[in-house]
């Protein structure tokens, strides 16, 4: 017999890889036992070819499923399990320390995370649009009289044409635009007031507007606008708006070209409900093209060239308004401001777009608001490793036990990290949970429009980011103390624990304290410098007063008729015009003199027309002299003075004749000459108290008041016997029927004055949440360090109790040592509060002193809230039955 | 009894391991299904079978001692067990009985 020749290899090797190894020397002998058979009874082609059936027969899940390993493998998989299942059962054993611990660290996630949602709003302004890397705004640098550098948005027409017709090369587009301003709209019957901008054809191209109906080349018919989404609707409801009339204000007529999305929250141009076309409004302007260097009202923006960067066309154009004004008739004083032009990025816009240039609020804002952010959270990681830390003791013999058992080092580390991730994963969840049901209140409290961005994939990287830097430092000191255990002393019980974890844990809480009581400080500041602002006498009566703005020409020359007939109503007690809201001045200038001598006003006066009943309307109240009278003709070259410019000439004269009372002046003469009005000498009739117009928080602005016939706002004192519901509809009425054209819109000067403090306010807010927040988090902490000492000295206080110790002193004895950690930390705080918040008032010029019992009272506030919480605990433990502590076992 | 827990084929290969006992394994089972049914049976339908029948209990197996042809590899011999061989009875008295109650001019004629 020849030997065996072998059946196919491959279907050998085949059958080897499929059959389960258990099986395979039993299946394989069979099968070439089998061949060696076929092949002697009927040859070697006939075995070849039934060999393959037979080997199909074992494709059959009965031999390819491997048998189960007896001894499985473990994998990294099963002692994480285990770690969690571990870390589970610690967490529902002590669950009031794992609600304080979750629970905590959730609350200080959450504000991280709405902090950081506000953050990337305030970084993300303007992103909106596409070019946002390219545009700018034109700004006028320059040092103002009283030496601090400013950053002015307005310009003088001529700069925007020199740009145009000397530098276009660098600029895809220069655009010219007004300021926002309030207008009416007019379509068919449905007239509506909105803010909106006249600017040249280029806009809707350069900042990429998304538009619904129309295109970017909407703006080039110089009878055209570009409405917003929302101001369509408005305006004609469902119907198309396309090429329909509107009228803008009464004499501008234009169709409409293009519907906009509007412009989002954080956009500049967020309130810009539409858009007409530059030429549009200079066509009823034309003073606008005769404009000199000298009047500053429009803005422009550019877009560069591609491949030029701003600076290099700052570089170009930072001398052209000084090279023009620099041999003008009468410009010397323009001339030493150093006027220099340059762009503004507009992603700096937002942050760095203050009129003075050194003031820094608004990034300040950013940055401390971040801060606040960080610290509230390392406060939750503090809270987490200490009560991670107080409980090692009780971990203290598993550790040993697993160390004894041959756990490696890095293996307890791991095991500790698992744990801490998990209650940070929980926790994460929690806050997620969290912000979802506070994101409305909290918009509503910053003035934002934030939105939880649930479908972002950089969101979840960032939170996934979140929990590993969390998990990470608040288990790293657990991790790492923990299982630096020797088991030896662990498990014989020797362990000393006491000094060594305490002080690490004493810092912490130390570090706790010092955050929170710095920010009740400054809540307390914040709140206070508002108070003091709220409470400054603001010079006249703001209570029932309406402000009614002229939006058109159609007011002119209708002064008596509308005073009569509103008196008439019966609900009004008196009505004035004048060129500015009570809340603003409008009109500035200087060229004041004394017996020729100049007074110089240090950042210009205030000289604004008012109508005879100004007075009685708005309620001044006179230091000295009178007010204007229609009796006397001679008053239209009158002046009344606030108390601010009284100041300022006897201020000039006292070299002269020594100190002037107010008093003193009724009666003097003052000449009146700047430079775009002829010169006139006008009598001081009265002296009246200083009006808070401009910022609560500054000095008052001297100011003159003089009849002329140069107004723009209507004032109207309400009967005060009359509530404002029942005098508006008839106010209302006598305004329709005399001008129909214009629709009713009025402001409570009180609603307007209280805008004033809304950023203050805004302020104080997030403070006060965030204080709450953090003395809420190291309480939570605080309540969990202090029933665990409690708990930790059971025996002790058994023992003292049985020796005659009172419950008073056992009180004192669990307090003591956490009170005397708060003063620690009340002593670091508040030279820090200290410092922050008088550089924080420095930039009000009106403010409140940072008086000693200001931080007394937080000091105390925190010292008792520490009391407070530590009692409850010691309390609860000193009260217990030593029969039943000593028992213990 | 469960007739369900044989089949048909499970029986044919019950009752040859106790034909070729105890050198019963799948090769030799194999072949004499071969020879007495003409037609080709696999090794490993056999197998297979015989797992099945190991399964329920009315078999038991070992491994036997390797042979050259098999490249060295042993084989594995099955007994039936006492279990196994009550169910054979079992069966075999079933189709006895029914047998024997046939009459004998309708016994079916073929061939």
């Amino acid at each position: 017999m020849k030997p065996n020749p072998s059946p196919p290899r491959w279907l050998d090797k085949l059958l080897n890889w499929l059959v389960a190894p258990h099986l395979r020397e039993e299946v394989l002998g069979d099968i070439h036992e089998r061949y060696t058979l076929r092949m002697q009874r009927l040859g070697e082609r006939r075995a070849r070819q039934t060999y393959w059936r037979e080997v199909l027969a074992y494709v059959r899940p009965r031999f390819i499923r491997r048998k189960p390993n007896q001894y499985p493998n473990p994998s990294h998989t099963d002692m994480l399990r285990n770690y969690l299942k571990i870390a589970w059962r610690n967490l529902t054993k002590n669950k009031a320390f794992s609600t304080i611990n979750i629970g905590g660290l959730a609350v200080g996630m959450a504000v991280a995370m709405l902090i950081g949602l506000w953050i990337h709003d305030e970084l993300s302004f303007n992103n909106y649009h596409q070019n946002y890397g390219r545009i700018a705004q034109v700004r006028e640098r320059g040092i103002r009289e009283d030496g601090r550098r400013y950053s002015n948005t307005s310009l003088p027409y001529p700069l925007a044409t020199e740009l145009k017709t000397s530098y276009q090369r660098f600029f895809k587009h220069i655009l010219i635009a007004n300021d926002p301003e309030e207008h009416i709209l007019t379509a068919d019957q449905t007239k509506l007031t909105e803010t909106g901008r006249f600017i040249e054809a280029g806009a809707p191209e350069m900042l990429t507007l998304t538009m619904l109906k129309g295109t970017w080349a909407g703006l080039q018919d110089p009878h055209s606008i570009l409405l917003s989404a929302s101001t369509a609707q408005a305006l004609f409801g469902n119907a198309d708006p396309m090429g329909k009339h509107v009228k803008i204000n009464t004499d501008m007529d234009a169709r409409v070209t293009g519907v906009y999305e509007d412009f989002p929250h954080n956009t500049e141009f967020n309130g810009i409900k539409f858009l007409a076309p530059f030429v549009l409004w200079t066509s009823v302007n034309p003073w606008v093209k005769e404009q000199q260097w000298n009047n500053w009202f429009l803005s422009v923006y550019v877009q560069l060239q591609p491949g030029i960067d701003f600076d290099q066309v700052s570089a170009l154009i930072k001398d052209i308004e000084l090279n023009k004004i620099r041999n003008l008739e009468g410009a010397q004083k323009q001339v030493a401001s150093q006027p220099q032009i340059a762009l503004l990025p507009m992603s700096r816009w937002h942050l760095y777009g203050n009129y003075y240039e050194d003031d820094k609020g608004p990034v300040q804002m950013v940055w401390l608001i971040g801060l606040i952010g960080a610290f509230v959270l390392l406060l939750a990681c503090i809270n987490f490793m200490n009560l991670s830390t107080a409980r090692s003791m009780k971990r203290a013999k598993e550790v040993g036990i697993r160390k004894a058992v041959g756990s490696l080092r890095g293996q307890l580390v791991g095991q500790f990290f698992s744990e801490s991730f998990l209650v940070v994963g929980l926790a994460f969840v929690a806050s997620v949970l969290l912000i979802h049901f506070s994101l409305p209140w909290f918009n509503d409290i910053a003035a934002k429009q934030l939105t939880f961005r649930w479908t972002n994939l950089y969101f979840w990287l960032a939170g996934l980011g979140f929990i590993l830097l969390t998990g990470f430092v608040a288990g790293s000191y657990p991790a790492f103390y923990l299982s630096s255990f020797q088991p030896v002393k662990v498990l014989k019980g020797t362990l000393n624990s006491g000094r060594l974890v305490a002080t690490p844990r004493k810092l912490l809480i130390v570090l706790q304290f010092t955050v929170s009581v710095t920010l009740i400080t400054g809540t307390l500041i914040v709140y206070r410098q508002i108070q003091h602002a709220k409470n400054r006498p603001i010079g006249y009566d703001k209570a029932g007063l309406l402000l009614v703005k002229q939006k058109t020409a159609d007011f002119k020359g209708k002064h008596e008729l509308l005073r009569s007939e509103l008196k008439n109503t019966g609900v009004v007690f008196d009505m004035a015009e004048s060129r500015s809201s009570t809340t603003g001045i409008t009109m500035w200038n200087g060229g004041f003199s004394r017996r020729g001598t100049g007074i110089t006003c240090p950042n210009g006066c205030g000289t604004l027309p008012v109508s005879t009943e100004y007075g009685q309307t708005v309620g001044w109240q006179f230091v000295a002299g009178r007010d204007f009278n229609r009796a006397y003709s001679s008053d239209s070259a009158g002046f009344i003075i606030n108390e601010s410019f009284a100041k300022l000439l006897s201020l000039n004269n006292r070299t002269r004749t020594g100190k002037e009372t107010a008093a003193s002046l009724v009666g003097e003469t003052v000449t009146w000459s700047p430079g775009s009005r002829e010169a006139r000498t006008y009598t001081i009739l009265g002296v009246v108290n200083d009006m808070v117009a401009l910022s609560p928080y500054e000095s008052a602005i001297p100011t003159v008041f003089f009849l002329e016939d140069n107004y723009n706002w209507i004032n109207i004192k309400l009967n005060p016997q009359v509530s404002a519901a029942e005098a508006l509809p008839k106010i209302e009425a006598v305004f329709k029927r005399l001008i129909p054209t214009v629709p009713f819109d009025y402001k409570f000067a009180d609603q307007e004055y209280g805008a004033k403090f809304a950023a203050e306010e805004r302020i104080g807010k997030l403070a006060s949440v965030f204080a709450f927040l953090a003395i809420l988090i190291s309480c939570l902490g605080l309540f969990g360090l202090a029933s665990f000492m409690a708990e930790q000295r059971t025996k002790e206080i058994g023992i003292r109790k049985v020796l005659g110790a009172s419950v008073l002193n056992l009180w004192g004895l669990l307090s003591k040592d956490f009170v005397v950690l708060v003063l620690i930390a009340f002593l670091l705080a508040t030279p820090l509060a200290y410092y922050a918040m008088s550089d924080w008032l420095q930039k009000y010029e009106y403010r409140t002193e940072l008086s000693w019992w200001i931080f007394a009272a937080s000091g105390a506030g925190a010292l008792l809230i520490t009391l407070l919480t530590v009692s409850f605990q010691s309390i609860r433990a000193a009260l217990m039955n030593p029969v039943k502590s000593l028992r213990t076992e | 009894m469960r007739r369900s827990d044989l089949g048909e084929f499970e029986e044919v290969v019950l009752l040859a391991v106790a034909v070729l006992s105890p050198k019963a394994y799948s090769v030799v089972i194999a072949e004499e299904l071969e020879r007495e049914t003409g037609q080709t049976v696999s090794t490993g339908a056999v197998h297979a079978a015989l797992q099945r029948l190991e399964q329920k209990g009315y078999l038991r197996s070992e491994l036997g001692e390797a042979t050259p042809e098999r490249g060295g590899r042993r084989k594995r011999l099955f007994t039936v067990t006492a279990l196994g061989g009550r169910v054979l009875n079992d069966v075999r008295s079933v189709r006895n009985r029914l047998w024997e109650r046939i009459v004998p001019q309708t016994i079916l004629k073929w061939s």
